[in-house]
């Protein structure tokens, strides 16, 4: 009775200091009891997963390492009836084909070419990645032309002969278009300069590119067909990545158009490609792609995997890319109209932004699928690491019983530390991009 | 150069634009969400520097009526006029609309990945073409006017409500607009933070901006309105100024309104 009269008439008159939390019991001991033994299935399980990683890890342990051949010249190094003792994996193999398996049959004396597209690539990559790194405006000017540029003149020679007229023809296109764009801002009233300006850029950055391919560099030139390896491995998975984020965004943005031609096709678009395996897009584009086109153009046979594999994860790409735009609320649309801003400012100012960040686990998850189902073009026969590995195991110079589960372990190795490596950038930049603009 | 020759078509449609002492003019105008008949013959003209409370029961219209004049809602009979210009599909004359109407919303709509300055240099750089410098001084300004520029290199996360309704108002003023529409810009606030807001409303209404306002906030509609309009089933039911609004409402369903709200 007392209490409850005394308890509304309650004023408080000091104010209770923060006090630190409750110490909990801490140390190595309290933490296993609390997350390994905290119940009689806990504990069973526990015990089950210990037993299941005693049986299955020495093993492993003793193939890659402990019973390894690391240094050898043949089979015979490699084998248990001439080395005495049980053989793991024959890293010897390895060693003696990496040129072979980074390379292809790149002819020997031109791999710098070869070293120096890698160089390139990690500058671009890193350039990229690096959210503080120096003009990063520079770096995108880089990546997307400087590098593919320098890439393709590296890689096959350059010296272009694109045949009498061609650059008449070019000259032609050039006016035809600047003057469509300028007639363009005329009728839509709108800076006619800016539009000239816009035609000049587009008119220059192509025609340096075209007269760079077509300039003698005194390379000599190596055919696609020569290529393989981790070069090729590594080229299908940029080529594929690079693409796939802009035609994916475009593709989801037309598909949440209010236009419904457009609409229409990127419905089709997507769910066409979404629903083959991407082994059909492969052959189709190797097979098909020139059917399409004029019989003298001739298309490459190592671009064909190439628009492939890019057509194939654009489509994956889309569907994430859309599954961002639909968790972006209403009223951020409505802030950036009610201000004026036009639809493309809207998008790549305020909606895209935001919207890629919540889908980069969705955009790495497919970036990292992408990488691994490059494997697949070596069904199109081209050269990539699996199906260098694939020719190498059955060298009769290294018949022996664990080559081919060498030769598999090194490309699992590699393909691992790429897709982990992706995996580990993506969240810590989750993080960094979270930090301090939670909603 | 297109910062050369947005001032010229700007300025042919200011000519264009007769003078008429109308901020906003509404005849007839009807909208439907499918079936839903939601604005109901809607006819209301507000002069320029004129303020204007619209209350009414959730469901109305009303938001959809102030949405209308900057056309995020499409009205499909009816004219609007804004500033002289109509708004039909044509999306040029849409982007001019809303360049001169500044709107509040109920959810501040704050963009949360850029800074409070950020988010008020956006407008002024991208659709006016503003160099960076000169929209900064003129965020720094308003800020300085909601009382918030210490804020400025914060993140719309990191403020409270009342803060970052003053934040979207002053995005709004950046763009220099000549209306502004208010669409419950309280109503998501805690009720501390309400005077705040309302009091940077109050003294951007004392500085003669045009105003049309969604509110419950029946002190303000008192303090600051010239005229009142309760709104229901999509229809304009009483409109009168806020003595005689509030002192002798005519319709019986206004009565009842009112009867809700003041206790």
């Amino acid at each position: 009775m007392t209490t409850a009269v005394d308890m509304s008439h309650y004023v408080r008159s000091d104010k209770i200091e923060a006090l630190p939390p409750p110490r909990l019991t801490r140390g190595p001991l309290a933490w296993m009891r609390e997350n390994l033994f905290s119940g009689p299935v806990n504990t069973i399980l526990t015990l089950v997963v210990l037993y299941l990683l005693y049986v299955t890890i020495p093993p492993v342990i003793r193939f890659l390492f402990t019973d390894a051949v690391w240094t050898g010249t043949d089979r015979a190094a490699c084998r248990e009836d001439t080395v005495g003792h049980p053989v793991g994996a024959c890293w010897a193999f390895v060693i003696e084909k990496i040129n072979f398996f980074t390379y292809g049959s790149y002819p020997a004396p031109e791999r710098w070419r070869v070293n120096i597209f890698f160089l390139l690539l990690a500058i671009g990559v890193g350039w990229l990645l690096w959210l503080r790194a120096p003009r990063r405006d520079l770096g995108a000017v880089y990546f997307f032309w400087v590098f593919p540029v320098a890439s393709y003149i590296l890689l096959t020679g350059g010296n272009v002969d694109f045949g009498g007229g061609f650059w008449l023809t070019f000259a032609i296109a050039a006016v035809a278009l600047v003057g469509l764009l300028v007639a363009a801002a005329y009728f839509l009233q709108t800076s006619m300069r800016t539009a000239l300006i816009i035609g000049l850029g587009i008119v220059a950055v192509i025609g340096i590119t075209l007269a760079f391919i077509e300039w003698d560099f005194g390379l000599l030139p190596v055919p696609t067909a020569l290529w393989g390896g981790i070069l090729v491995t590594l080229l299908v998975a940029t080529v594929g990545i690079v693409f796939s984020l802009p035609f994916g965004i475009l593709l989801a943005l037309g598909r949440r158009s209010k236009l419904p031609i457009l609409r229409l096709a990127s419905v089709i678009f997507i769910e066409f490609v979404r629903g083959v395996p991407l082994i059909t897009v492969l052959i189709m584009a190797n097979t098909m792609l020139p059917l399409f086109l004029p019989p003298d153009t001739g298309v490459d046979r190592l671009v064909r995997p190439l628009v492939g594999t890019a057509i194939f994860a654009s489509a994956y790409m889309a569907e994430v890319v859309r599954g961002g735009l639909q968790a972006m609320p209403k009223g951020q649309y409505e802030g950036a109209m009610s201000l004026g801003l036009n639809y493309p400012q809207m998008m790549i100012l305020i909606i895209l932004p935001q919207a890629l960040r919540i889908v980069i686990p969705g955009i790495v998850n497919t970036f990292i699928g992408l990488f691994k189902d490059t494997s697949l073009v070596s069904v199109v026969g081209i050269f990539d690491l699996i199906k260098t590995i694939e020719a190498s195991r059955i060298d009769p110079n290294w018949a022996a019983p664990t080559i081919s589960y060498t030769g598999y372990a090194f490309a699992a190795l590699f393909y691992f530390i790429f897709c982990f490596g992706m995996s580990r950038y993506s969240i810590g930049m989750e993080r960094r991009l979270a930090a301090g603009q939670k909603r | 150069m297109t910062f050369m020759a947005n001032p010229m078509t700007a300025q042919q449609t200011r000519s264009a634009a007769s003078p008429s002492a109308e901020a906003v003019e509404m005849v007839g105008v009807h909208k439907w969400y499918g079936e839903f008949h939601v604005l109901r013959d809607i006819n209301l003209n507000v002069r320029r520097g004129e303020k204007i409370v619209i209350c009414g029961p959730s469901g109305s219209g009303k938001s959809t009526m102030i949405r209308c004049i900057n056309r995020l809602e499409e009205h499909q009979k009816g004219r609007i006029i804004v500033n002289g210009t109509e708004l039909t599909n044509d999306l040029k004359k849409i982007d001019e609309v809303r360049r001169d109407v500044g709107m509040v919303f109920q959810h501040f709509n704050l963009f949360p990945h850029l800074t409070i300055l950020e988010n008020c240099t956006l407008a002024p750089i991208w659709v006016k073409k503003m160099p960076k410098k000169d929209a900064e001084e003129i965020a720094m300004k308003y800020l300085t006017r909601v009382k918030i520029p210490e804020q400025a290199n914060k993140y719309p996360g990191q403020l409270s409500g009342g803060q970052q309704q003053r934040v979207a108002i002053a995005r709004s003023l950046c763009m220099n607009p000549k209306i502004m529409l208010f669409d419950e810009p309280t109503s998501a606030l805690d009720p501390e933070m309400v005077k705040e807001v309302l009091d940077t409303m109050v003294s951007l209404a004392e500085e003669g901006m045009t105003m049309l306002c969604v509110t419950h906030e029946m002190g303000f509609a008192r303090q600051v309105a010239d005229r009142v309009i309760f709104m229901d089933y999509g229809q304009i039911v009483e409109m009168n100024t806020p003595n005689e609004f509030f002192k002798n409402p005519q319709h019986e369903r206004t009565k009842q309104f009112l009867a809700q709200i003041l206790h």
